[in-house]
């Protein structure tokens, strides 16, 4: 027990400190799941705007898949990402193994479909809403698509941190394809894995402390980022 | 004459010889089996106001939305003249977007295809014919019921449409929002755009009106000049209806 309260009290000095290894652990975290994010909210929200207005055949099957994938396990997706880029794998040419860019990679995989299902259900919902009236207005179907994305944006900040949330949370697939390599792949859930097994447990402790103010931090940035618009929503 | 007839500002008096604006051929429009609009047949002309009026589930509703391109027909045709371009539509519920006023506005004007350097003046002024210029930085779902709907009304203005198709809009709305709300649409009749309005208001029908079309059993039984219809109803159905008998 006094182990661990002294853990405790290194991992503080450490964040305190602003330690240069944890800060460098805590930056490459942050580069690497804000861009798998901001490139899963590029795709995912485009796709679930499309499927939730777009008629075409296999609509229904695809949005099917797009939820069933929300559950991908991340080991998996790691293994598979590992055999594309590695020597004998088709993506070998790249080079990714072992990089942030392949982690990268392996978190858009995996954030992707939340963001696109989630997105889909909310502009679904104003769909039934605001089909008739933006029709009537003779708006395109781009210029649909484009209305129900700004109208949907809370819900959509709501899919975009539940990606977050995913992204940094996120062990297996990084630790597969980046390799937990120190200084150059090495990422917040990754070191904590590994210090943790080594018995190291104020730096995982800290970067513990780190994540878990990361994520409050966001969702209360996000949820002061509603818009003024929805604060009245629907009074009459 | 009624009253209330002889206290209109201004009731459209056509200066020019009347054209058609649309021509509904053989109309029918079927829902769940069931022909609601069965070989329908109206002509509306340029200028003025007209009532359609008729029973609940008449499908008043659904010959708004065929008239304005939302629904396909299952049968006839629909027959729009050319100087009458897209209809414009406003639902009973305006269906607002989560902005200010001024965005809901300068968003339609941007589906209107305004150019960018007319739209600031075009803005402006449907926020006067709105009365809504003091609420022009208002979150459009804070407005009174009233106001959202002569938002609704300005917003479809926007497009300068020649036929204004209109589903109820004041069903919802106090006296004082309703008469605002009259005052927009008898100023776009005023300025030549083509009005055709769904009410169960018949005083409303009465008081805005220039000709009525009823709508029973899926056909216009009669379109007739407004007095004429409410002292002389001809068909059995607009008698039965006046007289609070009609029932589908």
């Amino acid at each position: 027990m006094q182990d661990f309260t002294a853990a405790f009290a290194h991992a503080v000095t450490l964040v305190a400190s602003g330690d240069r290894e944890l800060l460098q652990i805590v930056l490459l975290s942050l580069r690497v799941s804000l861009s798998a994010v901001a490139l899963a909210c590029l795709i995912g929200m485009p796709l679930g705007a499309a499927l939730a207005v777009l008629r075409f055949p296999g609509r229904r099957a695809l949005a099917l898949v797009l939820n069933a994938s929300m559950g991908l396990p991340p080991v998996v997706v790691g293994l598979l990402l590992y055999m594309a880029f590695s020597r004998a794998g088709p993506l070998s040419a790249l080079g990714l193994l072992y990089t942030p860019t392949a982690m990268i990679v392996a978190q858009t995989v995996l954030v992707t479909p939340i963001v696109a299902a989630l997105s889909r259900s909310a502009i679904a919902g104003l769909m039934d809403e605001f089909d008739e009236t933006l029709r009537a207005l003779r708006a395109s179907r781009g210029q649909r698509i484009a209305t129900l994305l700004w109208e949907a944006r809370p819900a959509l900040l709501t899919a975009a941190l539940a990606g977050m949330g995913r992204a940094f949370a996120e062990v297996g697939a990084v630790m597969i394809v980046g390799g937990n390599i120190d200084h150059v792949t090495r990422v917040m859930t990754t070191a904590i894995a590994l210090e943790t097994s080594r018995g190291e447990l104020a730096l995982a402790l800290a970067l513990g402390l780190v994540l878990v103010c990361l994520s409050l931090a966001l969702n209360a940035a996000a949820l002061g980022l509603r818009p003024r618009a929805y604060g009245v929503a629907y009074a009459r | 004459m009624p009253a209330d007839r002889r206290v209109l500002p201004f009731r459209h008096t056509p200066a020019a010889p009347a054209r058609p604006v649309a021509m509904v051929r053989a109309l029918t429009l079927r829902r769940g089996g069931r022909a609601l609009l069965d070989g329908l047949e109206l002509t509306l002309f340029t200028g003025g106001i007209t009532a359609l009026l008729g029973p609940n589930g008449a499908g008043k509703s659904l010959l708004l939305r065929a008239l304005a391109g939302l629904i396909p027909p299952d049968g006839g045709a629909i027959d729009l003249a050319p100087h009458t371009g897209a209809p414009a539509l406003v639902f009973q519920k305006p269906v607002l977007l989560h902005r200010t006023v001024r965005a809901n506005l300068a968003h339609a004007l941007r589906l209107a295809r305004v150019p960018r350097a007319a739209r600031a003046g075009r803005l402006a002024e449907l926020l006067v014919q709105a009365r809504l210029s003091a609420q022009a930085q208002a979150q459009a779902r804070a407005l009174s019921g009233g106001e959202q709907q002569r938002l609704a009304i300005a917003r479809a203005l926007a497009a300068r449409p020649r036929l204004l198709l209109l589903d109820e809009p004041t069903a919802h709305l106090d006296p004082a929002s309703t008469a605002a709300v009259e005052a927009l649409v008898r100023a776009a009749a005023h300025a030549g755009v083509k009005v055709l309005i769904v009410t169960h208001d018949r005083a409303q029908a009465a008081r805005l009106a220039d000709d009525v079309a009823f709508l029973a059993a899926g056909r216009i039984t009669e379109h007739r000049p407004a007095d004429d219809f409410f002292q002389r109803p001809e068909s059995d159905e607009a008698r039965a209806y006046l007289e609070g008998r009609l029932l589908l």
